[in-house]
């Protein structure tokens, strides 16, 4: 799929998770829209995974870390063919299984996830799994930045390292916020660069929330032999939504009728002119 | 005392349920190439070190980091692969417990926690090592089979067993000597408690290192004619209530016996049992609210209250309440 295709699926993606998340009156909106980029490039464009592989031994792994996120998921994997999108309509619903964190029970999860600092432990022993069957399928997990004060990630981080897993991606959701504020205030997690480069790690930075640079660096996976892949994808919380973008009260907000009209019409507006850009 | 008694169950040979599970490890590594140990740092202790020898691209060291271990175990169980995680007790559950109940109970992920120098009979490390709520917090977790086995031979065959057994597994065994008078060729049936000896005027039901003190506990208590029956309860979940239920229906009375809290324990499973469909007189043998403390196995039991003599007199309070 080329850039502008991707593009315009973000937008739609947007849409969609907004769409669901008020249906629901529940849901974590910044996040999701901060993340949905990367899992756009991921499920499009790197990832061999599909309904028609998902019993598949060999098929690359996504496991989401931060499972809060889960409306970025959810919309990805409908979209997949995981799912009839009209069962989203559920989400967080008493006898859905569309449960707010991610859950096995819905088509497309690897994972249960969603208790904060379990998935990359999970991605590790994953990875450790493909290298033992010498087999080619890649590990990536998505991670947020909050999340990073678990202890339990740097344990994880140790291992990967001592077990040179270069089919591990690890991809770092940095939008510099969490639920009760900065990064930096509640507690300061930098200098990132510095301490993964110190745990052996081969990292590499983007822009979390530009089809391109996403695109231009997962394909770029191994980034080197024997080391662990870390990728900083820089991020705004809240992203493509101007009265979201970098504000914590939209970590799980739910818009009322007026931002939630408000934040398609921007959407809407976005799309119109990727339409126009095209056309020229 | 024990030699002048006529037990029922014998041994010539004494040893440790660690050994039992090391060597079961070891032959269910040949048997089953889907087996992959894990352990954080206690090769030794643990005795994997056979496994580790025979199979070390099956085998992973994860330092001491036993949270990150129960991670990559359930991580590493797809495609097949059957990981066995080893470390003390303590740091195999209340050190790990939310890794354990996310990703290994709630994702119903095929690993085997093998659990080492569990209760009192650690001896001379002391409490912060004698973990005694292990059973109660393992059982509460959904998904999850909770089995403590009684000497080296039913270890190694629950150590084999469980590799057959698809769903996450709580193993636990000890550090201390200990006698061997279950058979060497024994079937073990997960979640099927096995009647030792037939009586009529109270159970014994033990657990673990318990069941040898619930042996000598029936011979002591025939010789002043009361016939215990000894049940062997190897698996605390699934809970055998039929058997546990059939017995106390015949006997009226019961007696717990478990090297662990009172809170949370065998005993209290087995009260609820009770409780639910057979009230009965029923007292427990177990440790009472309290943490343990540097000593000799033997010394510790019995300070504690985890030995035959004990079961004893609690059998004599049970027959009283009848
Ligand atoms: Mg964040």
């Amino acid at each position: 799929m080329c850039v502008p295709d991707l593009e315009r699926k973000s937008l739609e993606y947007r849409k969609k998770i907004l769409k669901y998340i008020k249906h629901a009156s529940a849901g974590h909106t910044g996040g999701s829209l901060s993340c949905i980029d990367i899992l756009n490039v991921l499920y499009n464009q790197i990832l061999h995974v599909s309904p028609q592989n998902f019993s598949d031994n060999n098929r690359d792994r996504y496991i989401q870390s931060k499972g809060h996120s889960v409306e970025a998921l959810y919309v990805v994997l409908a979209d997949q063919g995981f799912f009839p999108e009209s069962e989203l309509e559920t989400l967080c619903q008493y006898q859905s299984h569309f449960i707010g964190h991610p859950t096995r029970k819905v088509p497309g999860v690897e994972q249960n996830t969603g208790a904060l600092g379990h998935g990359l432990a999970l991605s590790v022993g994953t990875a450790l799994a493909g290298k033992m069957d010498e087999a080619d399928f890649k590990v990536f997990t998505l991670l947020g930045d909050g999340e990073l004060a678990e202890g339990s990630n740097w344990e994880a981080l140790l291992a990967a390292s001592h077990y040179n897993l270069d089919n591990l991606v690890v991809i770092l959701d940095y939008n510099k916020l969490q639920i009760t504020g900065r990064n930096k205030d509640v507690m300061n997690v930098e200098p990132l660069l510095d301490k993964f480069k110190a745990f052996g790690l081969a990292v590499r930075e983007m822009d979390g929330n530009d089809i391109a640079s996403i695109k231009a660096t997962l394909e770029d996976v191994p980034f080197e032999s024997g080391k662990p892949n870390l990728v900083i994808a820089h991020t705004t919380k809240g992203k493509g939504v101007s009265f979201m973008e970098d504000s914590v009260k939209w970590h799980h907000g739910v818009p009322d009728d007026a931002q939630y009209q408000q934040a398609q019409e921007e959407l809407d507006k976005k799309i119109s002119a990727l339409e126009k850009l095209e056309s020229k | 005392m024990e030699k002048t008694l006529d037990l029922k169950y014998t041994y010539t040979e004494k040893k440790d349920t660690r050994s039992g599970f090391g060597d079961g490890f070891l032959e269910v590594g040949r048997k089953n190439p889907n087996v992959v140990g894990l352990c954080a740092d206690l090769i030794g202790s643990l005795k994997m070190g056979a496994f580790q020898n025979e199979f070390p691209e099956r085998f992973f060291q994860t330092g001491i980091a036993e949270a990150n271990m129960m991670g990559i175990a359930a991580g590493l169980s797809i495609n097949g692969k059957i990981p066995y995680t080893g470390t003390f007790a303590n740091f195999s559950t209340g050190r790990v417990y939310d890794q354990i109940r996310q990703s290994i109970a709630y994702s119903d992920k095929n690993v085997k926690i093998c659990a080492s120098h569990a209760g009192l009979t650690l001896g001379e490390d002391g409490a912060t090592h004698q973990i005694l709520e292990d059973l109660g917090m393992m059982k509460m977790l959904p998904h999850m089979t909770v089995i403590n086995p009684c000497d080296y031979n039913q270890t190694k065959a629950a150590t084999i067993a469980i590799a057959d057994y698809e769903g996450p597994v709580y193993l636990r065994f000890g550090r201390p000597s200990w006698p061997i008078f279950t058979p060497a060729d024994q079937k073990f049936e997960i979640g099927k408690a096995w009647k030792m000896i037939d009586g009529k005027d109270v159970t014994i039901f033990a657990t673990g290192h318990l069941v040898w003190e619930a042996v000598v506990a029936e011979a002591m208590l025939r010789e002043e004619g009361i016939h215990a029956e000894v049940i062997n309860i190897h698996t605390i979940k699934p809970l055998d209530e039929e058997a546990i239920l059939e017995s106390v229906a015949k006997t009226g009375c019961c007696v717990s016996a478990e090297e662990h809290q009172m809170n949370g324990g065998l005993g209290d499973s087995i009260a609820q049992t009770l409780i639910r469909n057979h009230p009965a007189p029923m007292e427990m043998v177990a440790v009472n609210d309290s943490f343990g403390e540097s000593g000799v196995p033997t010394d510790l039991l019995q300070k504690y209250g985890l030995n035959a003599e004990n079961i004893v007199k609690s059998v004599k309070k049970a027959i009283a309440r009848k």
